[in-house]
């Protein structure tokens, strides 16, 4: 029994006990059960990753097994991780952990919430530990579709709309994705799917590579908020309910990051190292007018959302710049907005929980009302704007230093460029710190709030946590990625 | 002749047994014997079933014209199975006031027209190929008109038995071509002849006409909404599965045993069909409001995705289309089934306003709705996601690359409309949705049957890989 097949198989079993759940007490306890079960299995899948790598070994993918399933076709069932998926797979179960807590009071139909929220949490996990070309499609698209009747049904504002929107660029992007798929395959002539050893034959055609590997790198790429098929992105957020949003900005964008780096570039490297100059410059427009954005807007949802498209822009930025740092950056700015854009929406769903506003400018002096609430929100935007202490300034460093050791005009140009969404970030998380939080209450009504409950606490504190042991202690990350990063990097950089 | 021969054909002899029994049963039953007529039509058809998939025999008879081999055999199942569902699905309607004194019609009727589809598979000659096609075709007219008192429903009937005519007519004419420059109609002598002269694309395109109007393919697709829209539901079922599943199939048998000389014109020809099917079809599917017509032109456009399997001409082709017609069937059929069971409850035809709300009262019925619809979309982890990725496959390995493409970029616009129902049903306000109610059991049957193929079918991989065994024998 392979440990990586739990991943799949604990959300299948949640889900059919969710079924079975009668009442919404069942409901919770399967949730939690089935959360903290992940969580727990991700924690263990680190520490041994880290020891076993530590102990020596060096293949690419650990925990490794192949099951033949269309044999016609060479689609097999394979599975096996490296660092940087051993890494988005603790990012994902802590989301999804904290993301039940988020969730605890949503009303109505809270099971069948849970429900789609479990089946897109099964896409997400199997596709983190597939390497099969198909496996990892079918998981990715697994993950999409809960997302319309998440938002669709449970959702806030213009949810129709939104959750339409979102579903329709995101199955849009996924066929390109299903060219480049096919294209790889037939391309390379290889008898298998299996992404490590169509990399390890490396011989797909330049000219294929060409046209297949702008598809692949859309495909992911509208996932990843690139510009300018990011436009889902701050309806989808908006709209989405708390837990959702958590999820989908923490986790789902990251696929997106994830696949360009795995599948694109991995696969089609001659086409990436030619090509990449188109996707750093729309990266770099991305990152730039992310932050720009979120200065003009007023709805706390919608700031956090055009940030995160600022912030998913700098993980491709970093990709594409094919340095060993750069990359490590990447990935470690997955994790980090993973971590800090959940804690960020969380706590405005709390606040909208309790305010019904979501308007910066009829909000004021929320420090005196739910003290707890804004500490949070302070530390999550000091987070953000890349204080040292916290995992962004991590990232930020590691990305831009990456990407500044590239030795030539346009690379180094692009970065400075890049480099000043920091500045603009600061803008926008102090402007908003500032209005919401600071002053004197003005409306009446917000007088009378609350602070956070047990479960929200939880949730706020469990992130915050994770942010600051980020931030704080980045190295064993580094060494859980190392390796992994440096594998696929090879077969890049010829 | 050696009339002992007529035995090797056993799906052909279940099906008559089956029909013969209840033919009989349905001249000698009165009273209270009535009401078991159902669960006995049931149950033969599953014995039918069971008989047909036993068979895999590979042989041909009466000199060439019929053949048999296990692929066939399988198609015939399929095709068997599809229409025991049809028949589960008639059950509350064939116990309605109008259609009660004629229920021993609608299985003969039914079965007919099966058995003229295991003559199109078989058929290795022009002529019984002829026939079969009339054969399945004049009586599925009969029972779209079926509820005659129904204005609809015989319009729709006139609307199907003239076009149908009109396209044996132009197939006929076709093989009258072919006959012509070959000198034969059997399809081993005629493929020896097929250069792919003028006069023999000719003789193509007007037997392609003829069969594209049975598969509603665009440019031949006018009949379909109209006479889908106006036939018994159960009816209208069987028609966008059945009669489809069996027209493609020997659309692909003929293509490759006869036409396999001239592959570069008729992939052109059936290019553009797809093209325009799949495009037309989805765009016009999104104005519509009535659910069986939007259902017409999902199928049109289903259609368009099976072609694609068609287009390549090889044998992973044809495992990528019947397995895709399984599929496609099984999903369909539950969403026909879905339809039926809500059109009794609100004794009118369904629109798309009619669901609103329909979550908060029928909560399982909808969730069989999504996973039909999705599975039709093509979302994983449902079946419709694998077969639609196989045919995909197939017609890029057979490097059909930016028509690939346009399918891909049409499955999204196929999505948008099967979401209008999703949200209809999970998100739109309704102040007076459908009441809670309990379905048929035999539609629940069937309905469960649908469901474990929807979920199943993709998953377990020996379906597909049993087809793909026997599909190399074509």
């Amino acid at each position: 029994m392979n440990i990586l097949l739990l991943f799949v198989i604990i959300p299948a079993v949640m889900l059919l006990a969710l079924w079975g759940s009668r009442n919404l007490r069942q409901t919770r306890a399967v949730m939690v059960a089935g959360s903290t079960l992940l969580l727990a299995l991700s924690v263990y899948l680190t520490v041994d990753f880290i020891s076993m790598r530590s102990a020596g070994e060096s293949a690419p993918m650990l925990y490794t097994a192949s099951w033949s399933w269309y044999e016609p076709l060479n689609i097999c069932l394979s599975i096996g991780v490296d660092g940087i998926s051993v890494a988005m797979l603790l990012l994902s179960s802590i989301i999804v952990f904290t993301g039940t807590f988020a969730s605890w009071r949503l009303k109505p139909m809270t099971k069948e919430f849970f429900l789609w929220y479990t089946l897109l949490s099964a896409g997400v996990y199997g596709f983190f530990i597939s390497t099969d070309l198909f496996t990892m499609f079918m998981f990715y698209e697994t993950a999409l579709i809960p997302m319309y009747l998440l938002i669709g049904v449970w959702g806030s504002g213009r949810k129709e709309y939104s959750a339409m929107k979102l579903t329709l660029m995101l199955m849009g992007g996924s066929a390109f994705l299903l060219m480049g798929i096919l294209g790889i395959y037939f391309g390379s002539g290889a008898t298998t799917m299996d992404i490590n050893e169509i990399a390890a034959l490396n011989n797909i055609p330049a000219e294929m590579q060409y046209i297949f590997f702008p598809l692949t790198f859309i495909g992911f790429g509208v996932l990843g908020a690139l510009f300018p098929f990011h436009t889902w992105s701050p309806d989808g957020h908006a709209c989405a309910p708390t837990s959702v949003s958590m999820l989908h900005a923490g986790v789902l964008m990251k696929l997106g990051g994830y696949g360009c780096f795995r599948i694109a570039m991995y696969l089609l490297p001659q086409a990436a190292n030619d090509l990449a100059w188109i996707f750093i410059i729309l990266t770099t427009i991305s990152v730039v007018y992310g932050a720009l954005s979120a200065i003009s807007q007023t709805d706390l949802k919608y700031i956090n959302a055009y940030s995160s498209v600022s912030h998913c822009g700098l993980v491709l930025f970093a990709i594409l710049m094919m340095t060993r740092t750069a990359c490590t950056g990447a990935i470690l700015q997955m994790l980090s907005h993973g971590l800090m854009t959940a804690l960020f929406f969380a706590l405005i769903g709390m606040i909208y929980g309790r305010t019904h506003t979501r308007d910066i400018r009829q909000m004021r002096g929320l420090m005196k009302i739910m003290p707890f609430l804004a500490v949070g929100y302070v530390i999550a935007g000091l987070a953000n704007l890349g204080l040292p202490g916290f995992s962004g300034f991590i990232a930020e460093m590691t990305v831009f230093v990456g990407a500044f050791s590239v030795n030539d005009t346009f690379h180094r140009v692009v970065t400075v460029i890049a480099c000043t969404s920091i500045v603009i970030t600061a803008v926008y998380i102090l402007r908003v710190v500032g209005r919401i939080l600071y002053g004197e209450p003005e409306n009446e009504e917000h007088k009378k709030l609350t602070d956070a409950t047990w479960d929200e606490r939880f949730t706020v504190i469990c992130l915050v946590i994770c942010v600051a042991a980020l931030g704080i202690a980045p190295m064993w990350v580094s060494d859980l990625i190392g390796t992994g990063v440096g594998d696929v990097l090879s077969n890049i950089i010829e | 002749m050696n009339y002992i021969q007529f035995f090797d054909m056993r799906p052909e002899v279940a099906l008559l047994a089956v029909y013969l029994i209840l033919f009989m049963y349905d001249l000698v039953s009165a009273g209270r014997y009535r009401r078991l007529f159902h669960p006995l039509a049931c149950m033969l058809a599953t014995a039918m079933v069971a008989v047909t998939l036993s068979d895999r025999s590979t042989f041909t008879l009466f000199g060439g014209m019929y053949e048999s081999n296990a692929m066939i055999v399988f198609m015939k199942a399929v095709l068997a199975f599809g229409s025991l569902l049809a028949i589960l699905q008639a059950h509350k309607w064939l116990r309605s006031e109008h259609t009660f004194y004629k229920q021993g019609e609608f299985y003969i009727l039914l079965l007919s027209t099966l058995v003229g589809m295991y003559f199109m598979l078989s058929a290795r000659h022009f002529l019984l190929l002829f026939i079969g096609i009339e054969l399945a075709s004049l009586p599925l007219a009969c029972l779209v008109a079926f509820d005659k008192y129904r204005h609809n429903s015989a319009e729709a009937g006139i609307k199907y038995i003239l076009t149908s005519m009109f396209s044996s007519a132009m197939m006929l004419y076709g093989i009258s071509f072919l006959y012509g420059t070959t000198g034969s109609l059997y399809f081993t002598d005629m493929v020896q002849h097929i250069t792919g002269a003028p006069m023999q694309i000719f003789a193509f395109v007007m037997f392609f006409a003829g069969l594209g109007f049975k598969i509603s393919l665009v440019p031949f697709h006018l009949w379909t909404a109209d006479s889908y829209q106006g036939a018994p539901t159960t009816v209208t079922a069987y028609l966008s599965v059945i009669s489809k599943g069996a027209a493609v199939f020997t659309l692909f048998i003929v293509l490759i045993k006869v036409f396999a000389p001239m592959i570069e014109e008729w992939q052109t020809v059936i290019y553009i069909t797809i093209v325009a099917s799949i495009t037309i079809a989805n765009l016009m599917a999104i104005k519509q409001h009535f659910l069986k017509r939007f259902m017409a032109f999902s199928s049109i456009s289903q259609a368009g995705y099976i072609m694609l399997a068609v287009i390549g001409g090889q044998a992973d082709g044809m495992t990528a289309m019947v397995f895709y017609l399984v599929v496609y069937m099984v999903a369909n059929m539950a969403v026909f089934a879905v339809i039926e069971s809500i059109e009794w409850k609100i004794r009118g035809a369904v629109r798309r306003e009619t669901c609103n709300g329909l979550y908060r009262t029928n909560p399982k019925l909808t969730l069989v709705m999504t996973l039909a619809l999705f599975s039709l979309a093509g979302i994983p982890p449902f079946a419709g996601f694998f077969s639609k990725f196989f045919v995909f496959m197939s017609a890029f390995s057979a490097g059909f690359c930016v028509l690939v493409f346009i399918a891909l970029i049409n499955t999204v616009i196929s999505l948008y409309y099967y979401l209008l129902i999703v949200k209809a049903m999970y998100m739109m306000p309704n102040e007076e949705p459908v009441p809670a109610f309990k379905c048929d059991p035999y539609i629940r049957i069937e309905l469960i049957l649908c469901v474990a193929g929807i979920i199943l079918l993709g998953v377990c991989s020996f379906v597909y890989s049993g087809i793909d065994s026997i599909s190399f024998g074509m």
